[in-house]
């Protein structure tokens, strides 16, 4: 039990996928201009990261080990990071059909999200198990959803801002997230990873 | 009859920038003294470097972005952050790193953003952070014993880097000291190091009482409002309470409250009305927040005064606190809240 703990705050602040890992930094920096957005894609991106990262964990163990097949294990999951993104797709154009279309093309590339892709890739490294790749792949989507929905809310105030005309834009979201990472660099050292 | 009407606010009071900034550096005159007695005279130098380079570099910029130079100047906010990094660092720290501090927090703290009122970040918080991740060496291990005898020439010599740094001088934190001893050493056994004085952190609880003083001014002053500094305190001393009851395995609370940051962290450094939270809740949850990292960092992390990168987080987390902790609207029966 204790495991998993540690499994799910090192994913969230110590070794966050974005911001110490730098994993995922397409969504990170393209949907966080506005906080309603940035809910809806930590969401989705949620989802999509538990559901892909147990998926390609059972793909690993039940049909590659047995295959003898380890090295198809990046294409194969990317296959199943396919699947799972286009099941997500359906289900939120018929629940959320705002949603879905304020999301537009994001809702897709979360297929080349890199850190859907990393998770699966990392639980293998680390010979996680059914569980452990839950609890990694869940808290990866934690962090992830966490640092963007605070991210949206600090561009929504530094948009506005009368900053030199060079800096407006993407440009001063760079400084700030590069300053968040300095910020998360505080949890150095909290759980031996 | 002709009555003389007039639009609201009624109550007016002759306050701007330069005043408060002004307020805020008074407030800290009794905690420099204090630094200038208990360790080291050094500090003043160090201010003037750091001041100097203030001045400097803010007008460089405000040159270059075409702003009235002297007017800007006069509001003292550079020299404030200034100041505040420069206490908060060793004093043995080498000149050029005070420089290059100084620099950093105005031009990338402050600057980038659009200059004073625009920082989401603390400026000078954010360059403590960047200086700590950069030069962990120095600055952590430059800080004096209080009362070592090092007398102000050699201290220059020293940071002007004209001379290596004589064994036996430097010594650690009494937060790093305890923390890195508590394992192996009882309570009692700490408590004999000549940083301690009885159970209390000797010359350092001069220090944060001095500025406990001068934030206690500000308040009566009414330059800002007590509820993040209570929520600092209060974060950090339940966690401090729960965590921390048996001194032999845990750094106990009233070396976290007066062996630090924390009472400098609390009323002049959470307080900042540009990057911390707006309304009264949202303040003592920022401050709740800050305090709360602040003991989790020091207890389970590497960094043993963790006020830095503390407050940088909640700075991080501060526009989404604001957008959930709106206030009532007046005539309005509820509360209005962020996503819709």
């Amino acid at each position: 039990m204790i495991d998993y703990l540690l499994i799910l705050v090192g994913t969230i602040l110590v070794n966050n996928f974005v911001l110490v890992q730098f994993l995922g930094l397409c969504p990170f920096m393209g949907v966080s201009n506005k906080l309603e957005t940035a809910m809806g894609m930590s969401l989705a991106t949620t989802f999509v990261l538990t559901l892909s990262s147990v998926c390609s964990y059972l793909v690993f163990e039940y049909i590659l080990i047995p295959l003898d097949l380890p090295w198809l294990r990046t294409i194969s999951f990317i296959l199943v990071i396919a699947v799972v993104v286009q099941f997500t797709e359906m289900v939120v154009r018929k629940t959320s059909p705002l949603l879905y279309k304020v999301l537009g093309i994001f809702l897709p590339l979360i297929t080349t999200n890199c850190a859907v892709l990393g998770v699966a890739l990392l639980n293998i490294n680390k010979d996680h198990g059914f569980v452990a790749s839950l609890v990694y792949g869940f808290g990866a989507a934690l962090g992830f959803s966490l640092v963007m929905v605070l991210f949206s809310a600090m561009r929504e105030r530094i948009n506005v801002a009368d900053a030199p005309r060079v800096f407006q834009g993407s440009a001063l979201g760079m400084i700030t997230a590069g300053l968040a990472a300095l910020a998360f660099m505080g949890f150095t050292g909290l759980v031996q990873a | 009859m002709n009555l003389i009407t007039l639009s609201s606010p009624h109550h007016t009071q002759s306050t701007g920038v330069n005043k408060v900034m002004l307020q805020v550096l008074m407030a800290l005159v009794p905690g420099i003294v204090a630094l200038c007695l208990f360790f080291s005279p050094i500090y003043l130098f160090n201010l003037l470097i750091g001041c100097s380079t203030a001045l400097a570099v803010e007008a460089l910029i405000l040159r270059l972005r075409r702003c009235p130079v002297a007017f800007h100047l006069r509001d003292l906010s550079a020299l404030v952050t200034a100041v505040l990094l420069v206490i908060s660092m060793p004093p043995l720290i080498p000149w050029w790193i005070t420089v290059l501090a100084v620099s950093c927090a105005l031009l990338l703290g402050k600057h980038l953003y659009g200059g004073l009122g625009f920082n989401p970040f603390n400026p000078a918080m954010v360059a403590f952070a960047l200086m700590i991740v950069s030069f962990p060496v120095p600055m952590t291990t430059l800080w004096l014993a209080p009362n070592s005898g090092l007398d102000f020439a050699s201290a220059l010599q020293i940071v002007l880097g004209q001379t290596l740094l004589p064994d036996g001088i430097s010594s650690a934190t009494p937060l790093d000291y305890y923390k890195t001893q508590v394992g192996r050493l009882t309570a009692t056994e700490i408590y004999q190091s000549e940083l301690f004085f009885g159970i209390w952190p000797a010359g350092w609880i001069w220090v944060s009482l001095a500025y406990l003083v001068g934030g206690l001014f500000l308040l009566y002053k009414k330059v800002f409002s007590w509820h993040a500094p209570l929520g600092l305190l209060v974060g950090l001393a339940v966690l401090a309470l729960i965590f921390g009851l048996d001194p032999d395995s845990n750094t106990p609370l009233h070396l976290h409250l007066l062996a630090g940051s924390a009472i400098v962290g609390a009323f002049f450094i959470v307080t900042d009305p540009v990057s911390g939270a707006t309304s009264r809740l949202g303040k003592f949850i920022f401050g709740f927040g800050v305090g709360c990292l602040a003991y989790v960092i020091r207890t389970w992390g590497s960094y043993p005064d963790a006020i830095a990168f503390a407050v940088l987080l909640m700075n991080f987390a501060a526009p989404f606190i604001d957008h959930y902790s709106k206030p009532r609207t007046y005539g309005h029966s509820t509360r209005h809240q962020g996503y819709k």
